[in-house]
């Protein structure tokens, strides 16, 4: 087997990618970012921003959390000139994690056509030099992995969502970092979930996030238990949320970390998505990309999204490995997935084999595999206005 | 704590999901009078069922926890005898009291 592979960061950790951000800070420049980033494969050169031109201490660490991420080698910053985005504290945080970084201000440099001309020419540089950047090796500890699961019918929880755990168990048993999240899926197994972590200390800090979850989504009106749910043999909330959980596998949880917060040790931790405080803004994650974003946003290399409905989506910046847990679907969809979880029911294999095998794929993005999403072009991006996390470090953490 | 050792008898139709459960889960659709072996017992199936129901693997008491990937989903509300069809009916969660659900239940 050949080994792992990684380009080396300035902060020590390594990426499994090395491509070129370009970043808006404003909705007004996205448009210009996606014209620079035209002529490029999407493997080198992604576009990713956030829109609000409002300030936002939640969107500041996230960019600075994704653009400082270790599968990124460059960022062209795209301003317009008059949004409250601290673009010269993203410059400078950039700058100082020793990546190449420049920043266009559309207004400044007298309009599209002139940062159209002046982005592309500097990402083109980027790519040939990150082309030929030396990579040095990479041990599977060095990992961070994310799991998340969407477009989840009956057959999520019996199939992938355990089998994606298996994974999680053996790249903790050999000292990777994982994170798994929403704890607005895992209301009615807090319980349960308190009994797995490492420093009885975070016992109540694990009931109390998901107690915030509940409360949250109860004040956005969202329903926990649908008939649909009951329909696919679902009989109570537990269940449906320990469906979800058993991606989490059955490692000790190391502690709560928080969107673009890096998990401080090896082990496996809790995203906790849900903001501190009254409810603002909305929903905690709009959507299975936003949640996918903030796993990045942690550090994570790649991540395993489970589905059994079906999903065509990746990422930018992080290669997402598709698992897909239901047969038919896969049956339909084969050319969107990367595992083929909906073998179990079929008898073709056991929930260990597929484990595995997740295990394996996410190994071989270390050299050189690609993800079916990373061959369909998919570099899917989303950062909306959220509650930054307490500034105080947690003491859980 | 929660693991999801896959037991014998998989390919059959019911899932066991993990070594403590007391229940298996339905991975494909069921017909009634359909007969099943699953880690050493032999289940007839006591009605049509979607894939995802679940059937009891051994008799479960009033009261007792219903376990699924070796976790508890709610306790039995009647007394549940190997066999039968585990739902609305006769699980009811300790955490939130889910109303019955017109049509979904047995």
């Amino acid at each position: 087997m050949t080994a792992m592979t990684g380009w080396l960061r300035a902060d020590g950790r390594k990426g499994i990618r090395n491509v070129v951000l370009v970043a808006y800070l404003v909705e007004c420049a996205h448009h210009v970012c996606s014209k620079i980033a035209k002529p490029f494969d999407e493997s080198d050169v992604q576009v990713i921003g956030f829109s609000g031109c409002f300030p936002s201490d939640y969107g500041q660490e996230m960019m600075e959390a994704l653009c400082t991420h270790p599968n990124v080698g460059a960022v062209q910053l795209v301003s317009l000139g008059c949004e409250n985005f601290r673009k010269q504290q993203l410059e400078d945080v950039i700058s100082a994690s020793g990546r190449p970084v420049n920043l266009i201000t559309i207004q400044a440099i007298g309009g599209k056509l002139a940062a159209l001309e002046e982005g592309r020419a500097w990402v083109e540089d980027q790519v040939d030099t990150l082309r030929s950047a030396p990579k040095v090796p990479m041990d599977v500890s060095e990992l961070v992995i994310g799991t998340i699961c969407g477009g989840s019918d009956a057959t999520s929880g019996l199939t992938g969502n355990p089998a994606a755990g298996r994974a999680f168990d053996r790249f903790v048993a050999e000292g990777a970092t994982c994170m798994f999240e929403e704890t607005g899926e895992l209301i009615g197994c807090e319980h349960v979930m308190a009994d797995r972590v490492s420093d009885p200390a975070l016992r109540p800090a694990i009931i109390a996030t998901v107690e915030k979850a509940a409360r949250y989504y109860a004040r956005m009106g969202y329903g926990s238990f649908s008939n649909g749910n009951a329909l696919g043999g679902l009989s109570t909330i537990e269940e449906k949320s320990l469906g979800a959980y058993a991606k989490s596998g059955s490692s000790p949880i190391s502690g709560i970390v928080r969107p673009a917060q890096r998990p401080p040790g090896k082990g496996l931790y809790l995203l906790d998505v849900v903001p501190d405080g009254d409810p603002k803004f909305g929903f905690p994650n709009i959507n299975d990309t936003a949640e996918i974003i903030e796993l990045i946003a942690c550090g994570a290399h790649a991540v395993i999204f489970v589905t059994g409905r079906g999903s065509v989506v990746g990422s930018a910046i992080s290669p997402v490995i598709k698992v897909c847990a239901n047969p038919e679907t896969h049956d339909r969809m084969a050319d969107d997935m990367d595992v083929n979880a909906g073998r179990i029911p079929r008898g073709g294999a056991t929930l260990d084999e597929v484990g595995d095998e997740i295990y394996g794929s996410i190994v071989a993005l270390g050299r050189g595999a690609r993800t079916r999403s990373e061959a369909l072009g998919h570099v899917e991006f989303v950062l909306t206005y959220k509650t930054a996390r307490p500034s105080e470090p947690s003491c859980h953490a | 704590m929660i693991m999801t050792v896959q037991s014998a008898g998989e390919v059959s139709g019911l899932l066991h999901l993990h070594p403590s459960d007391n229940i298996v889960v339905a991975i494909r659709p069921l017909a009634q009078g359909e007969i099943i072996d699953v880690v050493g017992r032999s289940i007839t199936v006591p009605r049509d069922m979607g894939l995802g129901h679940k059937l009891a693997l051994v008799d479960i008491a009033e009261g007792c926890d219903v376990l699924k990937y070796g976790a508890p989903i709610g306790f039995a509300s009647s007394a549940i005898s190997a066999g039968d069809h585990v739902h609305l009916h006769n699980l009811t969660s300790r955490y939130t009291v889910i109303e019955d659900i017109e049509g979904t239940n047995a």
